[in-house]
């Protein structure tokens, strides 16, 4: 038995994971219309690369990446591009996504199909090709995969494949069907960075997918490690901590401790793309909850929830949809969002399943939620300082630490909304960093502005001293020539005396301008001195108030 | 779409706690009524009703909804343990007057449940043994060794109406406690092997006293068996209390009583239990609880072996009480994924 290094707290919500593995997983129908959203990733969204009107095959790729950190979408079946246009999507932010509509023909007519040797492709190629493909984080994050690739010589290769989530059954049946294949994506994944050691954590409560996955192991080198059973173990941070015993540095990456972490639907999807040439256009979903027949489906993105619920047979008292599980999902507002890449479970609610929470009472500092809190952190501080609206303890506290995974709402006697608390403190304080930025880039501008203007004035009011002095020194020339011309040897001197006059007055006027004075108790030669730069320098200001005067009027001549 | 996630929740409520803390009080309870008469469940009553009704009035003024708050069951723990920790042979008033300080100045005065910096009961205590220390001594002898007995009218004619049944002393019914006898007698030059012969010693402690102890211990078991209070701060609470008597006894044991008869004595285990393990008023982190539970121990006796009162768990429970953010501020963990073994303060 390899050795385990629980992370801290965690709780054991009821699994209800039963339901939805009674039937094997089954392929939904091929719906009229597909919504696909051009951001089903994270990073930027892609950009489409067809328009209304246009036939398009399954598997095309209709959205490309846009940047590194992006990623392609393609046709999900073959038919006529509707429109492209802002739809509702499951996006946690609520906001509508522009969206490519798709009218499917029903003939599944594929693009041509290129298995590639990822032996024979560089590593740099291989991302390419995988960012080209659509491969994201299918565990619920939608990552670019073809990012977390980018490093080599790994220690350990983790492979979550724990689904620790109440309901959300699709990476289990993943397993047990497809076993074979997901042991076919390890090994690219495996290949691509080097990993020495490859660990896949399952949760030991899913005995069927650990067998199947340890008999597609024999062989390979891979080892399937059974963890307890207690949410969140499929957390990467607290998957790795548990199985390697490191812990990821705060608001660093797995690889900077030799260790990289992808879910079990992922790399099965690189061996789809690798080895079949097929781009990301489908996963497991989980439907389950409130149903008569809850059960996992093959969806292609794209497909309506409302329509894709239908199959699972919700109840008639069924009160809403959540997409995701119950600790970390969102509820669906409207059933026209599409399935997406990172949609792994719809679950019916209902109230028997979901009784109203409690009304919340006051903190009474029991500290359950610092015993349950897998990331070490004292929620009932976290939530203090949170209302309060004390941002600034509250990151000294380690607010931007949490995980947002929800044991501590779960386990709270007063049923106080924590995390909600958490969500509102971190986007309240990432909107006063946007603003900070805003304004600190303002006065920057501001204060330049200012600082150009008064060189300019500066660098005026000496070409005005110069020019005067040129012109006494020709007046002085030209008197010099009518009357004492035993004196015209000092003229050029002269003259050459008044642009050095000229020239430091410049450099004195500078200096005042630009160094705060400290006039107070000055010996009294200094202050004489300093009258005297003043009176220059406001003398050049009239001066250099003067031309501006004169350039504007020439400049209203001119016109 | 707002996400609001989790949607599920443990079935556990603040009223489901306090009700349990209740309930692992009722054993000792019931001992105290096998050995003391029921004249504390009357002083229990009466503080429930007391704390209920300023409970309503102070939610009513503050515009709180009145069930939830006066169902989750926090003034009636107030209640309950400020009964226990005075003596039940009073007048009326005097427990009345202690249950609405506690639960109007200690608790709503500094905003109410979950913001009080000191333990309620334990205030209500001290404001009583502060304005009036006479009446705090009247505790009941145990049965068997009372001169006269009272029946249960004549203790209500007593707490009611102050009358002494006919021909009667408050004497004869009440007596020191064993703590208040030791720090007298020792003041008289005697041992404590000679103190303790004395009738109302026992083999811990108290005669009586010393099972209604035992049975707060196991209350305390229940209730860490269940998961509401943790180990930390009656283990470190006890164990201080216990090795410093423990070496004072070593050096001086004519002086310095055993550290079995301290932790058995006076409001030991009743504090270790249920009064310095209060959520609201008791440090969040585990070194926290040590560290509270440890200095609790330790001003508790030196307070009631060097200071003027006989019995010091309630002011060392004030005490670190009032030292609570201090301890925590400075015993913060380490966050997951950070440097270090602790953090003050954010300051790693
Ligand atoms: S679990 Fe709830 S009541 Fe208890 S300390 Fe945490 S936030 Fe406060
Ligand atoms: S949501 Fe955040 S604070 Fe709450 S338990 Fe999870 S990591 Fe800890």
């Amino acid at each position: 038995m390899r050795t385990l290094y629980p992370f801290h707290g965690g709780v054991h919500p009821v699994e209800h994971k039963r339901e939805s593995t009674q039937l094997g997983s089954a392929i939904a129908p091929l719906p009229l219309h597909l919504v696909i959203p051009l951001r089903q990733h994270g990073g930027n969204p892609a950009k489409p690369v067809v328009s209304a009107g246009d036939q398009v095959l399954k598997g095309q790729r209709i959205g490309t990446a846009e940047g590194y950190i992006s990623s392609s979408v393609h046709a999900p079946s073959s038919g006529r591009v509707v429109a492209i246009e802002m739809r509702p999507a499951p996006h946690p932010s609520g906001l509508p996504d522009l969206s490519i509509i798709l009218e499917t023909d029903g003939e599944e007519r594929w693009i041509e199909r290129q298995a590639v040797d990822y032996r024979a492709i560089d590593p740099a190629g291989l991302r390419q090709h995988f960012q080209d493909m659509g491969v994201v984080g299918l565990g619920g994050a939608v990552f670019p995969s073809h990012v977390k690739l980018n490093a080599g010589n790994l220690e350990t290769l983790v492979i979550n494949a724990a689904e620790c989530e109440p309901y959300i059954t699709c990476d289990d049946m993943l397993m047990r069907e497809r076993a074979a294949e997901v042991v076919q994506g390890i090994r690219i994944a495996q290949y691509a960075m080097g990993a020495r050691e490859v660990l896949i954590g399952i949760e030991d409560n899913k005995p069927e997918a650990i067998a199947a996955m340890q008999i597609a192991c024999q062989g390979t080198g891979f080892e399937v490690v059974a963890v307890p059973t207690l949410y969140p173990s499929g957390s990467a941070k607290q998957l790795i901590k548990l199985l390697t015993g490191k812990e990821v540095p705060s608001g660093g990456l797995p690889t900077q401790i030799g260790v990289q972490c992808f879910n079990v639907a992922t790399v099965y999807t690189m061996h789809r793309v690798v080895n079949h040439g097929e781009p990301v256009i489908s996963r497991l979903v989980t439907l389950t909850g409130n149903m008569d027949e809850p059960r996992n489906y093959e969806v292609l993105v794209g497909t309506p929830v409302g329509e894709l619920v239908k199959l699972a047979r919700p109840k008639a008292d069924t009160t809403g949809y959540l997409m995701g599980g119950p600790m970390m999902g969102v509820p669906l507002a409207d059933l026209s969002v599409p399935v997406v890449k990172a949609s792994n479970c719809i679950i019916a609610t209902s109230k028997a399943l979901f009784p109203p929470l409690p009304r919340a009472m006051p903190c009474i500092r029991c500290t359950r939620c610092a015993e349950a809190c897998p990331a070490d952190l004292q929620p009932q501080e976290l939530f203090w300082f949170s209302r309060a609206r004390n941002f600034e303890k509250a990151q000294e506290y380690k607010l931007f630490d949490c995980i947002e995974c929800g044991c501590c709402s779960y386990v709270c006697p007063s049923h106080i909304p924590l995390v909600q608390f958490y969500r509102f403190a971190k986007s309240e304080i990432a909107e006063h960093e946007k603003e900070r930025k805003a304004a600190d880039l303002a006065r920057e501008r501001h204060e330049f502005r200012e600082f150009r203007q008064e060189r300019e004035k500066q660098e005026k009011a000496a070409k005005h001293a110069a020019k005067a002095a040129e012109m006494a020194a020709k007046a002085a020339a030209a008197s010099g020539k009518a009357g004492e011309a035993a004196e015209g040897g000092d003229d050029a001197a002269a003259a050459k005396k008044a642009a050095i006059q000229a020239a430091i007055e410049r450099a004195k006027a500078k200096k005042a301008a630009v160094k705060p004075q400290n006039v107070d108790d000055l010996p009294p030669g200094a202050q004489a001195k300093i009258d005297e730069i003043d009176e220059r320098r406001a003398q050049a200001k009239e001066t250099a108030e003067q031309s501006v005067a004169v350039q504007k009027s020439d400049k209203g001549q001119g016109a | 779409m707002s996400i609001n996630s989790p949607l599920v929740a443990e079935k556990s409520t603040v009223n489901i706690i306090m009700l349990k803390v209740l309930a692992a009080l009722l054993p000792a309870i019931a001992v105290y009524v096998y050995f003391f008469g029921p004249a504390i469940l009357v002083s229990i009553t009466l503080a429930s009703a007391t704390a209920l009704a300023t409970e309503a009035a102070v939610l009513y003024l503050r515009r709180y909804p009145l069930r939830v708050y006066l169902l989750d069951g926090s003034a009636l723990v107030t209640a309950w343990l400020l009964a226990l920790s005075i003596p039940p042979l009073a007048p009326w008033w005097l427990v009345v007057v202690g249950t609405a300080f506690a639960i109007l100045v200690a608790k709503h005065l500094y905003g109410g449940l979950g913001n009080n910096l000191f333990n309620p009961a334990m205030v209500g205590f001290a404001a009583l043994m502060i304005s009036f220390p006479a009446h705090m001594t009247h505790w009941p002898a145990p049965d068997v060794l009372a001169q006269s007995h009272w029946n249960f009218a004549q203790q209500m004619d007593f707490m009611f109406g102050g009358a002494l049944p006919a021909g009667a002393k408050l004497d004869a019914v009440t007596m020191a406690t064993p703590l208040d006898t030791l720090k007298t007698q020792l003041h008289l030059d005697r041992t404590v092997t000679e103190i303790q012969s004395g009738s109302i010693f026992s083999i811990l402690s108290g005669k009586g006293t010393e099972i209604i102890a035992l049975f707060y211990l196991l209350g305390g078991l229940f209730l860490w068996q269940q998961r509401i209070i943790s180990w930390h701060i009656p283990l470190s609470f006890l164990g201080a209390m216990f090795a410093t008597a423990g070496v004072l006894h070593l050096v001086d044991p004519g002086q310095y009583a055993s550290p079995l008869f301290h932790i058995f004595a006076g409001g030991t285990m009743l504090g270790a239990f249920f009064i310095a393990t209060d959520y609201v008023t008791s440090p969040t982190t585990l070194l926290g609880k040590l560290i509270f539970g440890a200095g609790i121990g330790i001003s508790a006796y030196i307070i009631r072996v060097f200071g003027g009162y006989p019995d010091g768990v309630a002011f060392a429970v004030l005490f670190l009480n009032s030292a609570v953010p201090l301890i925590d501020a400075y015993t913060q963990p380490r966050v997951f994924g950070h440097a270090g073994k602790w953090f003050r303060g954010g300051k790693e």
